[in-house]
C-alpha cells in the first residue's frame, strides 16, 4: 500500500486522527454523562412548590406516618396528593396565623387547589403502580429515600429503566418485611443475609420474566 | 367498461370446487387492479422503490430523519403539575375509575350504561349487566356517546341570531313570547320533539298543554318506527323462547334500542356446546341485505314491495284469518319456502315468532300479529304494549306542522333535538317553511341545518351531563345521572321545558325527583314496589334505583304501565286524577283527551303500501314497465329549496355535483326500479355525523367508511356499466340526489336501497360533507306519503366518480379458509369435520424453544355462530384504547387504525346458480391472534415487540422505531402502523377523553391489540393484594364486555375450569392458518347453521 501522507507530515496527521477519535470518545462520554445527570433525570434536584413543605419537619419530626397524607398508597396506582383539607385538619388547630401556611389557607377559603410540581414524574409510557409495590415489601425509602430528612423534597434516585430493572431482576435485595415498608429507618438485618430470598418466595413474588415482562409496566 | 362482468365470476364460482368465500365482488372476479392492490402491503408506499427519482428523494430523507431523530429524542420531560382536590370526595380513590349506572337514550329510548369515570372525567362506556334491556352489552351508537359528550363541534351557550346572549336574556323573551300566547290559549306555540319516554318529560309537556289548550306537540323522528303503526303497539319480542323465527324485511338483531338484547337472547339459543345440543333457526324475508339476513339459516331476498304480498300468503297458509287474498303467480320455489316456513312454524306453537319490520307499513305488522295469535306466540314469544308517552303519529305530525306553518298560524315553534330542516320528507319543503314561523327556539347538542334557520339557539345538556328518566325497550324505566357538570352553558329538555310553566327555573333533578317522588307515593299510575308516603322511604327507593340505574318491576312485561301523559297536579291544589288502566295504549292518552282534541286521535297508517307491481307480488317483476316513454325530456327541477341568505346553509344545490358530472340530465340507465330508504348503519339518521368513531367504523356488508352510497345489485349494475363508485343520478318522483353506486350481492334486482343520514351541510368538521358530496343525501328524495320505499325511481349514470374507502378488500387472506362453517346436523353427526377443513402441524415443528406459562395463560376465543358483525366491538376498542380516527384518505389508503376488525366473507355455493342473488355471510371479527410462535417478535430489530410471561405479544411503544418488519411477517395482518400523527393532540376537549390506563401513540410506531393488558393489569395486582389468583370472568377486554351476542370470550387457559378452556375444547374449535404454525391464541369456534332439511336447496 502506498503511503498516503508525506513522511514529515506522519506525526501531525497521526496525532490529528488520534485526537479525532479521542475527541468523539469525550464527546460520547459527555453526552453519556449528561444523559445520567440529574440536569436530565432530575436526580438530586429541587422543585420549585407553591410553598415549602418540609417533610423532615411533618415525617421526622413530629412521625406522622406516609398515608396519613397519601392515604391510596395501599389501594391504587397514584399514592395521592392530600387535599388541602387534610392539611387545614392540624393547622386550623396549630400555627393558625403562620404567613407561611398563607397559601393554604388561602386554597381553603377560596375552594381553589395548590398545585404541586412533580417531583417523581415517569415517563407517560410507563405505568407505575404504588399499591402493588407496598403489598409486596418494597418500602417507602428504598425508593423516595430518606424523606424524614428532607426539608424540601427531592427526587433521590435516578428513574431509569436500568433502576427500575435492578430490583425487578433481582427483588430478594430490595424487599423488606411488610410491617417495615412504612419504616424510614428500616435496614436489611446483617445478622439475616437470607431474609430477603425468603421473603420472595413468602410474599410469592412474580418470576423475573414477568416482572420484566414489557407490558408489566408499558403498555 | 366494468370489471367484473357476469363470465369472470361464473368462471370463478366454477373454478374453484365445493364452497366458496369472498369478500368483495372484486376479489371475486380477481381483476390485474386488484390482484395489484393487494400484493402490496401499504399501497401507496410500495411504489418508491421503483421509481429512481422517488429512491432518491426517499434515501435523502430516510438521512435527515435518521440524523434528526436523534436530536429529536434529546428533550427533556416538561414539568407536570399535579392538582390536588381542596376537600377530597368520599370514595374516590385517585387512580382508580369509579362505575356510575346510567343511560343514553337512542331516539328516546333509554340505553342502560355504566360509565367510567377517571377523577370525574367519563371516558369509557359499558353496559349495565343488571338491566334487562342491556345485560352488560351496548351497541355501536352508544358507545360512542363519550366522543358527542366531548365533541369540540357542540353547541356551547345561548344566541339570538348568531349572537350570545345570556340566559335571563333567554327567559325574558320567552317570558314575552308565552304572553302573547296566553291570550289564544297558545293557538301559535308549538313543540316539535323527537320520540318521548321519559315519564317526567312527559308530564311536563302534558303540564304545558294544559296551560296552553291551543298548543300542539308534534313528534318526528325520521328513522325510528311510530309508536303503534296502525293499532299495533310496541313489539316487544322474547327471543330466548323462541325456536323457530321468521322475520319479515326486519333487522332486530342490529338495528334500534331492542337490538342488544335480542342479539343476546338470539345468539343464546344457538350456543352449541355440551348442554346445548339443539339451535333456534331463522327465516329471513328481506329486501336491503341486512345483518340478520346474514345471519340467517334460509334467507328469501325480495323486492321491498312485494314483502307484504309474501306476508299474506304465509298468513293464510299458517291459517290465521289473514285479510288480503293470497296474490302472485306461485313461483315454485317461494311455494316450497312457504310450505316449509309453515311447517315448521305449526310445530313450535308458543315457541316461534313471526317479526315484522320497522321499516314495512301497518298492514305488515297487522299480519304478523294475525300470524303470531294463530300461532299461540301471543304472550309467549311477543307481547304487546306502549313505552312512548301518548304523541300523534309521527308522519301526519310533522305534516301538520308544516301545514299550520305554511299558514302562518306558527307564532312560536320550539324544536327540541330533532333535525327537520335536513331530515323532513322533501315534499314537505320544510326549510321554505321556517322563514314563515314567527319565532323559532331550537334546542340541540349542535348548531345544525335547522338551528341555523332559528332564531334563538339553545344549547343542549348531553345525556352524561344531566339527570334524566327514560324507559328502555322493555318499558324498564332507566335512569340518567350526570357524570360530569355541564361543560358549557347549556340547559337539558327538562330545563327547556320547565320555562315554559309557573316554574321556570327548577332543575332538571327537582323536577325528575320530583316526579318520582310523587310515584312512589302512590300518586299515579306506577305502581312501585314498597311504595309509600314515607320520606325515608323514599330516600333509599331513589338511591337504590340511582345506584341500578333503573326502577325495578316498571318492565312492560311486569304490567308496567304505559308511560302516563297527564299534567303535574297544581302544587297544594286538586286531589290527583284516578289512574287510568296500565299497559294499555290508550290509555294514558284518555286522561287528557279532551284537551287535546284532534292531535291525539287514533292515528293512521304512516304510509299507505304501494301498488303491487304488475305481475303480482312473489314473483320477480317484469323490469321498466313503467318506465317514462322518453326519460331525458322534461326532467322535473330538482325539489329543494334554494339556500337560505343567511349563514350560508344551503341546502346541497345540484350544480355541487362531483366536478365530473355533466350538467345537463344524462338519460335515464333504468326506470320503474324500488327504492328503499334505510337509516345509515353507523351514523343513524345522520345525527352522529359529527363522531368519528362511527364514520369510521366499516358499514356492515359493504365496509364503506365516511361515505353512503346506493346498493344494486351486481348483475344489474353489471348490465349498465355501472361500477363502484360510479355517481348516478336518481329520479324519484320529482326529486333528484346523486349517490355513488356500490354493488352488494344479495341485494334484490329491480331496486337500489339508499341510506340516510349523509351530505349533511352543519354536521360539525367532522360531519359536513365536501362540496361533492353534499347531493348524497337520501332525504332528498323521501316524500312523506312512502317513506320507506316505493317504485318509480329512474337512475341515470353521471359520469362522475367518487372514492369510496371502502375496507372490504384490506388484509385479504386470499382464499386461505379463515372461516368455517357447517351445519349443525352435519357437525353434531360428524364433529371432527371442522378439524378437517385445515392443517395442524404437530406442536414439536419449531426452531423455538417452548415458553413455559407458570401463572397465568391469556387466550380468547370467538363464537362465529354467535357474531352478528355489527362492530361494537370495534368502537368499544377504539374507545378504551385511545386509537385515533384517520380520516377518509388514510383509510382509502389501507390505513384504518382498529385493533379488531370485522371481516365479512360472502359464501357461495357453486351448484346453486343463484350465488350472487342470494348469497351467505359469514362474519369473523379478527383481534390480534397472539400466536405461540408469533412471526411479528423474530423479525423486529429492537426488541419492540416481545412475548410476555403470559404469552402476549407485548408492543412496546417507546422501543418502536418503525420499521414495519412485524406487519409485514403478520400473516393476520392485524398490526397497525401511525403513518401520520393520528391521535389529536391538540383539541383540548378531547384530552379528558383519553383513557388515562393507555398511551396515546404518536406518529411512526406500530400498534395492535393488546388484549385490554391495563385491564389485565389491574386484575392482576387486585387479585395479588388479596393474594388470590384472578377469577375466570375478572379479566373482560373491552370488545368482549360491549359484544352483545357474546360472541367473545376470554380468559386464562391455564384454569381448566374457565370458559375459555371450555370453549377452545369443543370440536368446533379452530385457529386461523394455523397451517403455519403460528399457534395463534385467539381461535375461533365454526359457524354453524340449522338449515331446514326440506329446504336443501333453496334459499
Amino acid at each position: 500500500m502506498s503511503q498516503i501522507f508525506h513522511r514529515y507530515t506522519n506525526i501531525y496527521s497521526r496525532l490529528t486522527l488520534l485526537g479525532l477519535v479521542l475527541l468523539v470518545g469525550l464527546l460520547g462520554t459527555v453526552v453519556a454523562m449528561l444523559h445520567w445527570s440529574g440536569y436530565n433525570t432530575g436526580q438530586g434536584t429541587f422543585v420549585e412548590q407553591p410553598f415549602q413543605f418540609s417533610h423532615a419537619h411533618h415525617v421526622g419530626g413530629m412521625g406522622i406516618d406516609c398515608r396519613y397524607c397519601h392515604t391510596s398508597v395501599e389501594e391504587s396506582a397514584f399514592a395521592n396528593i392530600p387535599p388541602t383539607k387534610t392539611c387545614m385538619n392540624c393547622h386550623s388547630q396549630i400555627w393558625t396565623n403562620a404567613p407561611i401556611l398563607e397559601p393554604v389557607r388561602a386554597s381553603f377559603r377560596e375552594d381553589k387547589p395548590l398545585q404541586w410540581t412533580r417531583v417523581h414524574d415517569l415517563p407517560d409510557f410507563v405505568y407505575f403502580n404504588h399499591s402493588i409495590h407496598v403489598k409486596k415489601g418494597v418500602g417507602c425509602a428504598t425508593c423516595h429515600g430518606p424523606v424524614d430528612r428532607m426539608p424540601l423534597m427531592y427526587q433521590q434516585a435516578t428513574l431509569m429503566m436500568s433502576w427500575c430493572l435492578d430490583c425487578h431482576r433481582n427483588p430478594a435485595k430490595y424487599i423488606r418485611p411488610r410491617d417495615q415498608v412504612f419504616n424510614m429507618s428500616w435496614g436489611p438485618p446483617a445478622d439475616d443475609p437470607e431474609l430477603g430470598t425468603r421473603l420472595v418466595r413468602e410474599y410469592k413474588i412474580a418470576s423475573v420474566e414477568q416482572l420484566t415482562s414489557c407490558s408489566t409496566c408499558h403498555r | 367498461m366494468s370489471s367484473l362482468t357476469a363470465p369472470p365470476i361464473r368462471s370463478r364460482l366454477a373454478g374453484a370446487g365445493g364452497r366458496l368465500y369472498w369478500r368483495s365482488l372484486g376479489e371475486l372476479a380477481d381483476t390485474p387492479e386488484f390482484r395489484s392492490y393487494v400484493e402490496r402491503e401499504f399501497p401507496d408506499q410500495a411504489s418508491e422503490w421503483n421509481d429512481p427519482k422517488g429512491r432518491r428523494d426517499f434515501l435523502k430523507l430516510m438521512g435527515a430523519s435518521l440524523a434528526l431523530a436523534g436530536v429529536g429524542a434529546c428533550t427533556k420531560q416538561p414539568p407536570e403539575a399535579i392538582v390536588p382536590y381542596v376537600r377530597q370526595p368520599e370514595d374516590l380513590v385517585p387512580g382508580r375509575p369509579l362505575f356510575f349506572a346510567s343511560a343514553v337514550p337512542q331516539s328516546g329510548v333509554a340505553q342502560p350504561v355504566l360509565v367510567e369515570s377517571h377523577m370525574g372525567r367519563p371516558t369509557k362506556i359499558e353496559g349495565n349487566p343488571e338491566h334487562p334491556a342491556s345485560l352488560g352489552a351496548t351497541d355501536s351508537l352508544t358507545q360512542a356517546a363519550v366522543l358527542g359528550l366531548y365533541d369540540p363541534d357542540r353547541a356551547q351557550t345561548s344566541t339570538y341570531r348568531g349572537e350570545v346572549r345570556s340566559s335571563a336574556t333567554f327567559l325574558s323573551a320567552i317570558r314575552s313570547a308565552l304572553a302573547a300566547q296566553r291570550g289564544t290559549g297558545g293557538a301559535g306555540l308549538r313543540f316539535l320533539t323527537g320520540p318521548i319516554t321519559s315519564p317526567s318529560l312527559a308530564e311536563l309537556m302534558a303540564t304545558i298543554l294544559q296551560e296552553y289548550p291551543q298548543a300542539r306537540w308534534h313528534r318526528y323522528d325520521p328513522v325510528s318506527r311510530p309508536a303503534g303503526v296502525g293499532d299495533v303497539p310496541h313489539t316487544i319480542y322474547h327471543f330466548d323462547k323462541a325456536d323457530v323465527i321468521v322475520s319479515l324485511d326486519a333487522d332486530f338483531l342490529t338495528c334500534g334500542p331492542a337490538a342488544v338484547r335480542y342479539a343476546r337472547d338470539f345468539a343464546d339459543r344457538r350456543r352449541i356446546n355440551e348442554e346445548q345440543k339443539s339451535m333456534n333457526r331463522l327465516y329471513v324475508v328481506e329486501s336491503t341485505p341486512s345483518l340478520t339476513g346474514a345471519k340467517a339459516d334460509h334467507r328469501l331476498p325480495m323486492l321491498a314491495s312485494q314483502i307484504q304480498g309474501f306476508a299474506q300468503r304465509l298468513a293464510s297458509a299458517v291459517g290465521g284469518s289473514a285479510t288480503g287474498t293470497p296474490s302472485g303467480a306461485p313461483g315454485s320455489d317461494v311455494d316450497k319456502w312457504i310450505a316449509a316456513v309453515v311447517k315448521d312454524l305449526r310445530a313450535h306453537q308458543g315457541r316461534s315468532v313471526v317479526v315484522a319490520g320497522d321499516y314495512q307499513p301497518a298492514t305488515l305488522h297487522q299480519l304478523a300479529r294475525t300470524m303470531n295469535q294463530a300461532l299461540g306466540n301471543v304472550g309467549a314469544t311477543v307481547t304487546y304494549a306502549t313505552i312512548e308517552a301518548a304523541a300523534p303519529d309521527q308522519g301526519t305530525s310533522l305534516a301538520d306542522l308544516a301545514t299550520a306553518m305554511d299558514a302562518g298560524r306558527v307564532e312560536l315553534l320550539v324544536i327540541m333535538g330533532v333535525n327537520p330542516v335536513f331530515t323532513a320528507p322533501a315534499d314537505l319543503r320544510f326549510r321554505d317553511k321556517m322563514t314563515k314561523v314567527g319565532l323559532a327556539i331550537y334546542h340541540g347538542l349542535y348548531v345544525d341545518e335547522t338551528a341555523n334557520l332559528c332564531h334563538w339557539n339553545v344549547a343542549e345538556t348531553h345525556p352524561l351531563e344531566t339527570w334524566g328518566d327514560a324507559r328502555a325497550y322493555d318499558g324498564t324505566v332507566t335512569l340518567t345521572q350526570p357524570l360530569i357538570a355541564p361543560l358549557y352553558e347549556s340547559r337539558s329538555a327538562h330545563e327547556l321545558l320547565a320555562t315554559f310553566t309557573a316554574q321556570p327555573g327548577r332543575r332538571t333533578l327537582d323536577i325528575v325527583k320530583d316526579y318520582w317522588t310523587r310515584a312512589f307515593q302512590g300518586s299515579s299510575d306506577w305502581k312501585i314496589k314498597g311504595a309509600n308516603a314515607d320520606p325515608a322511604a323514599f330516600d333509599r327507593f331513589w338511591k337504590h334505583a340511582v345506584h341500578d340505574g333503573f326502577i325495578r318491576g316498571t318492565a312492560l312485561a311486569d304490567v308496567g304501565p304505559a308511560t302516563p301523559f297527564k299534567p303535574a297536579p297544581k302544587p297544594a291544589a286538586a286531589p290527583v286524577q284516578t289512574p287510568q288502566g296500565v299497559a294499555a295504549a290508550g290509555a294514558a292518552v284518555g286522561a287528557t283527551g279532551a284537551t287535546q282534541g284532534a292531535l291525539f286521535t287514533p292515528s293512521v297508517p304512516a304510509q299507505t303500501p304501494p301498488p303491487a307491481p304488475p305481475g303480482g307480488v312473489g314473483v320477480v317483476p317484469q323490469p321498466s314497465t313503467n318506465a317514462p316513454a322518453n326519460p331525458s325530456a322534461a326532467l322535473p327541477e330538482q325539489r329543494v329549496p334554494p339556500p337560505s341568505g343567511a349563514g350560508g346553509a344551503g341546502a346541497p344545490p345540484p350544480q355541487n355535483q362531483p366536478p365530473a358530472v355533466p350538467r345537463s340530465p344524462a338519460p335515464a340507465l333504468a326506470g320503474g326500479l324500488e327504492i328503499i330508504f334505510r337509516p345509515d348503519p353507523t351514523i343513524w339518521d345522520g345525527r352522529f355525523a359529527n363522531l368519528g368513531w362511527l364514520q369510521e367504523l366499516p358499514k356492515p356488508l359493504s365496509k364503506i367508511t365516511w361515505d353512503t352510497s346506493a346498493w344494486v345489485h351486481p348483475l344489474v349494475a353489471d348490465e349498465h356499466g355501472l361500477r363502484d363508485g360510479d355517481v348516478i343520478e336518481l329520479r324519484y318522483r320529482g326529486n333528484v340526489a346523486h349517490m355513488p353506486v356500490f354493488r352488494m350481492a344479495g341485494h334484490p334486482r329491480q331496486s337500489v336501497t339508499v341510506f340516510f343520514g349523509y351530505g349533511r351541510t352543519m354536521a360539525g368538521r367532522v360531519g359536513n360533507a365536501t362540496a361533492g358530496a353534499q347531493a348524497f343525501n337520501a332525504y332528498l328524495l323521501r316524500t312523506s306519503d312512502a317513506p320507506w320505499f316505493g317504485t318509480g325511481l329512474e337512475i341515470a349514470k353521471t359520469g362522475g366518480r367518487y372514492l369510496l374507502a371502502t375496507t372490504q378488500e384490506h388484509h385479504l387472506m386470499e382464499g386461505r379458509h379463515p372461516v368455517r362453517v357447517a351445519t349443525l346436523e352435519h357437525y353434531l353427526r360428524e364433529p371432527a369435520i371442522i378439524q378437517e377443513m385445515g392443517e395442524k402441524p404437530p406442536k414439536t415443528l419449531t426452531l423455538y424453544p417452548e415458553h413455559v406459562y407458570d401463572g397465568y395463560k391469556w387466550g380468547m376465543a370467538i363464537d362465529l355462530t354467535s357474531c352478528t358483525g355489527c362492530g361494537t366491538c370495534t368502537v368499544a376498542c377504539v374507545a378504551e384504547n385511545n386509537i385515533p380516527v384517520v380520516g377518509k384518505d388514510q383509510v382509502s389508503r389501507g390505513r384504518e387504525m382498529h385493533w379488531i376488525r370485522v371481516d365479512h366473507y360472502f359464501e357461495g355455493d357453486l351448484d346453486d346458480p343463484r350465488s350472487l342473488d342470494n348469497p351467505s355471510a359469514v362474519h369473523q371479527p379478527v383481534p390480534c391472534m397472539q400466536c405461540e410462535n408469533a412471526p411479528c417478535e423474530v423479525v423486529c430489530p429492537v426488541a419492540a415487540t416481545t412475548h410476555s410471561a403470559e404469552g402476549l405479544n407485548d408492543m412496546v411503544y417507546n422501543r418502536c422505531v418503525g420499521t414495519r418488519y412485524c406487519s409485514n411477517n403478520c400473516p393476520y395482518k392485524v398490526r397497525r402502523f401511525n403513518f401520520l400523527l393520528y391521535s389529536d393532540w391538540t383539541t383540548p376537549s378531547l384530552e379528558p377523553l383519553r383513557n388515562p390506563d393507555v398511551s396515546v401513540r404518536s406518529r411512526g410506531v406500530m400498534e395492535k391489540c393488546t388484549y385490554c393488558v391495563q385491564r389485565i393489569n389491574q386484575a392482576r395486582i387486585d387479585a395479588k393484594r388479596d393474594d388470590r389468583r384472578i377469577r375466570d370472568g375478572e379479566v373482560v377486554p373491552a370488545c368482549a364486555a360491549a359484544c352483545p351476542a357474546d360472541a367473545i370470550v376470554f380468559g386464562d387457559l391455564n384454569d381448566p375450569n374457565s370458559q375459555v378452556v371450555k370453549l377452545k375444547a369443543q370440536e368446533r374449535n379452530y385457529g386461523v392458518l394455523e397451517d403455519l404454525n403460528t399457534r395463534p391464541r385467539t381461535t375461533y369456534l365454526a359457524a354453524l347453521r340449522n338449515p331446514n332439511p326440506e329446504l336443501a336447496n333453496a334459499g
